[in-house]
């Protein structure tokens, strides 16, 4: 078990082009952290750079207490789970998991007794003689998972592991993996582009965009009081609405003179509102035009126009909506706002 | 090259090293040495040699001899090319289309492929045989006197007749597997929007074949020019004589057995730079044609 | 209608060679007199015989059995020498953060710009010089100087995934034990592709084992045929029987490889259009 320390973390390609601009955080001993961000935000880059897989070009990472910068991936204690799972075709599960044993020239016996508990652990014992290509992409997805474990690291990674099961299957591994990495105590790192993962698995959360952290915080966090603009709108589904408003004598305005929030400063802001903290009601103090509801069963999503922007209003399903006219108020204590200029929150 | 490459610095060197030698004492050395005997005069008793500079290149654009032998190899590639890539797009449309039997005619079809072009001639041989050849005594039939091996032209036509004979299965298989690689709702599609089966092939089906039509006929040209050495060499019975010949059997004439050094080495040269524009022709064709694909 | 153009087209193919086998089965008088026939005869015990234990030449060294074993020495070293190479190189270039890498990638691909053919000359004074006449090593190493197999294998290693060999890192494999260990049997459908492509190549191989090969107990089968075409042509009795076996005997083995692992040879074969 280890604690993680990245510092002043970069890296650039041969060809100038910067995927991580230099960033620190770290890990604490058996925290399961989340990398989450669009594709090309540096995200996997970095998750490599910790595997080994990739060169750091300037900074220290440590995993424990030592520095592991110039370390070889397969000394570095580490276990990993790939998008793809790299499941060696032509060995069986058997093999595939206890290989990273018998490289590291661990006993027959031995690794037979590891191989059989990971296969325990996971229901995979009765594959154990099938080839990757004979088993369902879950069953894939828990050998990949039986090749980490087994070898009992300081650290696991996982690179979008999810991401090619149906999504079924990935609500259930989701459970799996969780139950499994609180079993073990291993701190674990997990790289992914759905922010739904992201929420439900993180012990913290770290939002990037373009190489650079947005936020580091736990999914609480994240979801209710985003740094910017960029994870307002990258978190939650649907995002949270952002409305161009003013702040005119210590409140906030969004059209005309209806105040929604208390606010310090004067000047044109960004405001940010989830959509779950609008209610709606004939005794509210906004107009509202709906033009389309999303029926989805537990509760429905209202879109429509707010003072002429974009807005989505999330209602139970005890609730009555068609298109049209509607009154709305929004919840003052949930407003979050941003500077309009820069995305950045107050 | 891949992302996460090993970095080990002996390695790599250690398994370059056999590759790297081979081709640089049995690739490298001889071409460079084609170049340069091409520009010398060897001494026919072998007693060293002379610089000539260009003078068996000159001898080489002057020479009656070499341009006959030259328009010979253009006909006999275009007419070698285009009746085997014919007779097999042909015949991989039909074994396509049927539904039993695609296999069975594919195994049958494709025999022929092992066997050696020498072995071949040596088969025209027998079916040109002068007495009883069933060839010429088909040839005979329809009023032509076939005579292997005396009148040019009969001998040409065996010759071009055994190259096609040799090159159809190798087309065929491609052929047949470029169009099972066509998508079945692309065809389905092709149902629905045309009724008739000639418009189908022509509008979809060749097009879509075009790739690997590209690539064969690059691949029948290089045969033409030069595996049908053994085929021209066993049907003129190691005698060229009055026979007509492709260029690089002239090349192997002219270096092996008239010891004209000088001369062969710049008939190889010209055959080089002649392959190295084919290449170039099939890269740009390939560029073009690359979004079919 | 369909089957009608298949049937034919498999005529056109097979009829030539059905009439080489008939030739072998009949007396050779019969042969010189009619040419093919449709009757099958009873000498193809004798000419069988003929044609793997009797020689020909001033030597009497190049029995039908010396030429099969040499041809054989051809096609298999030939393929394995290739296959080997090539494997060796391609894994290098792919694998590897090498400085050099595209210029040895330029080095190596350009030999598949220019065929045997066109520098035959030169490469038979070269292993003059080598002292490689009438040697195996002569015969079979010269051939292998391009880089087919090579290509073929760089576009089969390149497509596969890449996180296979970071997995495989992780897991602690080295360089050769991941050679070994995983990209070898990943590479088996290859190499059998490989194999059957080359050995069908190696044992057809003309022109080069007519110039380096003068000693008749280095004759291959395919090198062989020249003799034979001699031996009909020269004598007034033409051992027709013996020599169209011969052929078949060339013909053969190749010809059983290429059919029996069909659906390999086609996947290899093809899989050069990509």
């Amino acid at each position: 078990m280890a604690q993680v320390t990245l510092n002043n973390i970069r890296k650039v390609y041969p060809n100038g082009n910067e995927a991580v601009e230099p960033l620190s955080f770290s890990i604490a001993d058996g925290e399961f952290v989340v990398l989450v961000g669009p594709s090309g935000c540096g995200k996997s880059t970095l998750l490599r750079m910790v595997a080994g897989l990739e060169d750091i070009s300037e900074g220290t990472l440590s995993i424990g207490d030592s520095n592991v910068n110039h370390v070889d991936p397969a000394e570095r204690d580490i276990a990993m789970v790939f998008q793809n799972y790299a499941l060696y075709p032509h060995m069986t599960v058997r093999k595939n998991i206890g290989y990273g044993l018998k490289n590291r020239k661990i006993p027959a016996a031995e690794i037979e007794k590891k191989v059989q508990e990971a296969a325990k652990m996971l229901n995979l014992t009765e594959y154990l003689e099938r080839k990757p290509s004979q088993l369902s992409g879950g069953q894939r997805q828990r050998v990949a998972m039986g090749r980490a474990v087994v070898r009992d690291p300081a650290l696991f990674l996982f690179d979008e592991p999810l991401s090619n099961l149906d999504a079924k299957l990935r609500h259930q591994m989701r459970i799996e993996i969780k139950a499994l990495q609180r079993r073990l105590g291993v701190t674990s790192i997990y790289v992914t582009h759905d922010q739904v993962e992201a929420m439900t698995m993180a012990d913290r959360i770290i939002v990037l965009n373009a190489g650079r952290i947005e936020q580091i915080g736990t999914p609480a966090e994240i979801y209710h009081r985003p740094a910017s603009t960029f994870v307002a709108s990258f978190m939650g589904a649907p995002p949270m609405n952002l409305i161009d408003a003013q702040v005119k004598d210590g409140r906030v305005v969004i059209d005309g003179d209806t105040p929604v929030a208390d606010a310090q400063g004067t000047g044109a802001v960004t405001m940010g509102i989830r959509p779950e903290d609008v209610e709606i009601g004939p005794t509210c103090d906004m107009p509202f035009t709906i033009d389309i509801v999303e029926e989805l069963g537990a509760h429905r999503l209202l879109h429509g126009k707010l003072a002429g922007q974009d807005f989505t209003i999330h209602i139970g399903k005890d609730v009555a909506a068609v298109a049209g006219p509607i009154r709305i108020s929004i919840n003052p204590d949930a407003v979050v706002l941003f500077d309009a200029e820069t995305g950045v929150a107050l | 090259m891949k992302r996460a490459g090993f970095t080990t610095r002996w390695l790599p060197m250690l398994l370059l090293l056999p590759q790297l030698a081979v081709i640089i004492v049995f690739f490298y050395w001889p071409a460079a040495q084609a170049v340069q005997s091409s520009f010398y005069l060897e001494d026919p008793f072998g007693f060293g040699s002379t610089f000539v500079g260009l003078d068996n290149y000159t001898y080489l654009a002057q020479s009656t001899e070499y341009a006959k032998i030259a328009r010979f190899t253009l006909v006999f590639t275009i007419l070698v090319t285009f009746f085997s890539l014919a007779l097999a797009l042909l015949l991989a449309v039909k074994a396509d289309k049927v539904i039993r039997g695609a296999k069975s005619y594919r195994t049958l079809l494709m025999w022929v492929y092992a066997v050696a072009p020498p072995v071949a001639g040596f088969i025209g041989l027998l079916m040109f045989n002068q007495s009883w050849g069933p060839l010429t005594e088909l040839a005979k039939s329809f009023g032509w006197d076939f005579t292997l091996g005396v009148n040019a032209t009969d001998t040409a036509a065996a010759m071009v007749l055994v190259s096609v004979w040799k090159q159809v299965p190798v087309n065929f298989i491609f052929f047949l597997s470029g169009l099972q690689s066509i998508p079945k709702s692309v065809r389905e599609a092709a149902l629905i929007d045309c009724a008739s089966a000639i418009r189908r092939f022509w509008d979809v089906t060749f097009p879509l074949l075009a790739p690997t039509g590209f690539f064969l006929l690059i691949i029948n040209i290089t045969y033409a020019l030069f595996d049908t050495f053994g085929i021209v060499d066993t049907l003129v019975k190691g005698e060229p004589g009055n026979n007509p010949m492709t260029l690089v059997y002239k090349v192997y004439v002219d270096g092996f057995r008239g010891n004209d050094l000088g001369g062969s080495s710049a008939q190889s040269v010209v055959l080089m730079v002649l392959v190295l524009a084919l290449t170039v022709v099939q890269f740009r064709l390939v560029e073009r044609r690359i979004h079919y694909t | 209608m369909d089957h009608a153009v298949l049937i034919l087209g498999s005529l056109f193919l097979l009829v030539p060679l059905l009439m080489v086998l008939q030739t072998t089965t009949t007396p050779d008088l019969d042969t010189i007199k009619n040419g093919p026939q449709f009757v099958i005869g009873n000498r193809i015990d004798d000419n069988f015989m003929a044609a793997m234990f009797k020689a020909s030449g001033f030597s009497g060294e190049n029995t039908g059995m010396r030429m099969l074993m040499n041809s054989m020495i051809l096609g298999i070293g030939f393929a394995v020498g290739k296959i080997v190479i090539g494997m060796m190189a391609a894994y290098a270039l792919v694998y590897f953060r090498l400085r050099f890498a595209t210029f040895a990638f330029w080095l190596i691909f350009t030999t598949l710009l220019l065929p045997l053919e066109v520098r035959i000359l030169p490469s038979y004074e070269i292993a003059q010089k080598l002292g490689l006449l009438n040697t195996y090593t002569g015969l079979i190493v010269p051939l292998i100087a391009s880089a087919t197999a090579t290509f073929f294998f760089r576009q089969y290693f390149r497509s596969i995934p890449e996180e296979l060999v970071e997995a495989a890192r992780i897991d602690g494999a080295g360089p050769v034990r991941f050679f070994i260990d995983i990209l070898v049997p990943l590479s088996q459908t290859m190499i059998a592709a490989m194999f059957i492509i080359m050995f069908v190549y190696g044992w057809n191989q003309y022109l080069w084992p007519t110039m380096v090969t003068t000693d008749e107990d280095m004759y291959t089968l395919v090198r062989g045929i020249k003799q034979l075409t001699q031996d009909l042509e020269g004598t007034s009795i033409p051992q027709y029987g013996r020599a169209n076996m011969l052929a078949l005997i060339a013909i053969l083995p190749p010809v059983l490889i290429v059919i029996f692992f069909q659906s390999w040879f086609v996947k290899g074969l093809t899989e050069s259009d990509k």
